[in-house]
């Protein structure tokens, strides 16, 4: 077996496709999109057709797709673009750290923040945020989907009750890990600001986007010549951008049946793992969750350890979440907020699946897991 | 015209018959930080180097042996000339209020002994540049002027790092554990002409590539003074499993130590080394104590050098952050002594004890199953 990614969350393979048009970009539309001539022209329809392209695959219109340079800043985006002083803002316990330091800082300088419990399954209690609207409540941000154990928020009834309970409050999604997973409709979903990535469905890193419900004002993070409809200045990253469109687009084809072969490669993982005792699946498996992610703890076998002993297989996962792989930098705080204990917590691995998984790497991995699992828990001390 | 005044240590000019030896191999090792396009001239107890650049010199400073390095201006052996460069250098010094001029004449031709040559550039100075006074006692710079086959003028010495130069004493195995105290006990054999080669062990996959990665970095950072390190990354995982298994949990740490020193030994017999050099500080961690160094000792035929046994944490720390391995070493991937630490492990350990749990070791079989497995890798200066 050549290589065996399953570490599809931290970040995709780019498609050939994408690859090809970022290197032609690179080589062909290097002017800039704002420049007078014809070549500054060429480079701006280039740019107009990726945002038509994530528009229509969204249902949003042009105008509301704000390029970014990936998920963060457009998390950082919708929450100190809208918020002042004073104001109050809801979010979980389980958010993306883009999300949840920015949150704990501005804490410490006079903004209100509550953040709201999540179930074992990791979904947000509703009641409470129900009770947690208040007058000054200007912000509720929650994630469509967990990035560690994959489960879904129930977003269209976040946004009912939070229209219900204030006529201010705005409603800020983080659909990084939803997007190019769960068809997402933004007129739907009913939600203020969208956060979404190309390298986590096959386009190229330091590229994404902030959907942001027409009528609504943010104010810039960056000032400067006024791009991205003065929202976001910056010379646009254009062979980002434009693969990122090629990659929504490769989104489009067949996006059900590669869904539905997603989840056949679950079950099956799901299958195989019932052939090893002391495992704990940290995911929830039913339809409150993703199904490219799956969260598992070996007993007994720290998953730093196992993860290690994968990769002389050369199949790569991750241990809780890409950015939380620097000990000590970032304390995995998801999976104790789910009511782990810290050994379960330890032992956790995620596994994450894309299209481009087969069947064959799925029991190639369980054979890997058969030989190494003996092996490391003879150590027990 | 510019060149670069290389002083060495005095250590070095005291070696006697050995002083060639020691001058030449400081030569080499120069030449191989700044490369081969150099002239560099011996000179009566200094080196001359035919260029100056700040780059340059903070490569030859950091090179053992040097103990100060000028920027020294080249004129004709002119009085007028040599005063007119004097004066232009104390003109871009600031804060300076004493000074005094010494010089030296190599070509007796000069009609100026050195003490009229010193009054008179100094009188010049006096004249010419305001706010100063002269003080042959303490002064706060030294004006320098060398008359030679041209005449040489500097005032600002760089320090150097001293020492002797590296390779002159013969070679050491370093054990480095991606901590702080290890670079830095390899620095300072390094510095006492000990030429180093690296063994680390990796607990794979119980310690990550970013620890290895890590010691790879703090090799490269050692570099810098040395020129080159060689690295022998040690699996050790058999090892440590093995001990795991079948010895008392609190003798794990001791009969690992036991063994690194061993395997070290082993890669000292394939280097021709002649001794092991660690970073062990006396009493700073259980297997630190002395009991503990004799127990990890006691199976080896050669000696094992701690130059940081004396040090606490604070000053080893400072000097490790002057040789810029601190921040690299407080990066947080475990190396595999902080994995399965016991939870009391022995500090008064015996060697009888000891040597009786490891009794059902294989340890011939083990050892050399990781010799076999060696990892070398060659790390050079990327300054």
């Amino acid at each position: 077996m050549n290589l065996v990614y399953l570490d599809n969350s931290a970040t995709t393979k780019p498609h050939k496709e994408v690859i090809v048009e970022v290197a032609d970009c690179l080589e062909h539309f290097f002017a800039n999109p704002s420049s007078a001539h014809r070549l500054g022209v060429e480079a701006e329809k280039k740019l107009k057709s990726a945002r038509e392209k994530i528009a229509a695959f969204i249902k949003s219109k042009p105008q509301e797709i704000i390029f970014t340079s990936g998920g963060s800043e457009a998390n950082n985006m919708a929450v100190l673009g809208l918020v002042s002083k004073g104001d109050h803002i809801i979010t979980s316990k389980i958010e993306h750290p883009s999300v949840i330091k920015l949150l704990q800082d501005m804490e410490k300088d006079s903004y209100e923040v509550t953040y709201l419990d999540v179930d074992c399954d990791g979904v947000v209690d509703l009641e409470q945020l129900k009770s947690a609207i208040k007058e000054n409540t200007k912000l509720i941000s929650v994630m469509y989907v967990n990035n560690e154990i994959g489960s879904i928020q129930p977003v269209q009834e976040i946004v009912s009750i939070v229209r219900e309970n204030s006529r201010k409050a705005k409603v800020h999604v983080d659909a990084v890990q939803a997007f190019g997973k769960l068809r997402i409709n933004v007129k739907e979903l009913g939600a203020d600001m969208v956060s979404i990535s190309a390298h986590k469905i096959h386009g190229p890193k330091g590229v994404g986007a902030l959907y942001i419900r027409e009528g609504l004002r943010l104010r810039p993070l960056i000032a400067g010549g006024g791009q991205e409809f003065d929202i976001r200045s910056g010379t646009e990253n254009l062979p980002g951008i434009s693969g990122f469109g090629i990659a929504v687009e490769m989104l489009a084809l067949d996006f059900e049946e590669k869904q539905q072969y997603i989840r056949e490669l679950k079950q099956h993982f799901i299958e195989g793992l019932k052939n090893f005792d002391k495992i704990r699946i940290n995911s929830p498996i039913d339809d409150k969750h993703i199904d490219n992610i799956l969260n598992v703890s070996f007993e007994g076998v720290r998953g730093e350890v196992m993860l290690h002993a994968l990769e002389d297989y050369s199949i790569y996962v991750s241990t809780g979440s890409a950015c939380s792989a620097k000990k000590g930098a970032h304390k995995n705080y998801v999976l104790p907020a789910l009511g782990l204990s810290t050994a379960q917590a330890e032992g956790a691995i995620r596994f994450s699946f894309s299209f481009m998984n087969t069947i064959e790497e799925i029991d190639y991995t369980m054979d890997a897991v058969k030989k190494i699992l003996p092996v490391l828990r003879r150590i027990t001390k | 015209m510019n060149c670069m005044l290389v002083k060495y240590a005095s250590e070095i000019s005291l070696k006697g018959l050995n002083k060639r030896y020691f001058e030449d191999l400081l030569v080499t090792n120069i030449r191989k930080t700044i490369g081969n396009g150099y002239r560099i001239q011996k000179e009566s107890g200094r080196m001359y180097i035919d260029a100056y650049t700040d780059e340059l010199a903070d490569k030859v400073r950091k090179t053992f042996g040097v103990i100060g390095v000028a920027k020294a201006e080249i004129t004709e052996k002119d009085m007028d000339k040599i005063g007119e460069i004097a004066i232009a250098q104390m003109r871009q010094l600031k804060n300076v209020r004493t000074f005094k001029v010494e010089s030296k004449r190599g070509d007796k031709s000069f009609p100026l002994q050195s003490l009229e040559i010193s009054r008179e550039i100094g009188a010049m100075i006096l004249r010419n540049v305001e706010g100063l006074d002269v003080d042959v006692h303490n002064p706060d710079i030294v004006v320098n002027v060398e008359i030679r086959d041209k005449a040489y003028i500097y005032t600002k010495l760089l320090k150097g790092v001293a020492g002797m130069p590296y390779g002159s004493a013969g070679k050491g195995v370093l054990l480095l554990s991606g901590g702080i105290d290890s670079p830095v006990a390899g620095y300072m054999m390094a510095k006492r002409g000990l030429e180093l080669v690296g063994v680390y062990y990796h607990s794979h996959p119980y310690t990550s590539e970013r620890a290895k990665e890590k010691v790879i970095e703090l090799a490269r950072k050692l570099a810098v003074y040395t020129g080159s390190v060689k690295l022998y990354v040690a699996p050790f995982t058999e090892i440590q499993m093995e001990i795991i298994e079948k010895c008392k949990e609190n003798e794990l740490t001791i009969i690992m130590r036991r063994y690194m020193m061993q395997v070290a030994e082993q890669v000292a017999k394939k280097e021709n080394a002649l001794a092991l050099i660690t970073g062990e500080s006396l009493g700073q961690v259980a297997s630190q104590t002395l009991e503990s160094m004799m127990v990890t000792n006691s199976e080896l035929e050669i000696p094992v050098f701690r130059p940081v046994v004396g040090m606490d944490k604070t000053e080893i720390t400072e000097i490790a952050r002057e040789i810029d391995t601190f921040e690299t070493s407080i990066l947080p991937y475990e190396d595999c002594c902080t994995i399965f630490v016991p939870k009391h492990p022995k500090t008064r350990p015996r060697l009888d004890e000891i040597k009786k749990s490891e009794e059902v070791l294989d340890k011939e079989k083990l050892i050399a199953n990781c010799m076999a497995n060696m990892e070398i890798i060659k790390i050079n200066n990327m300054q």
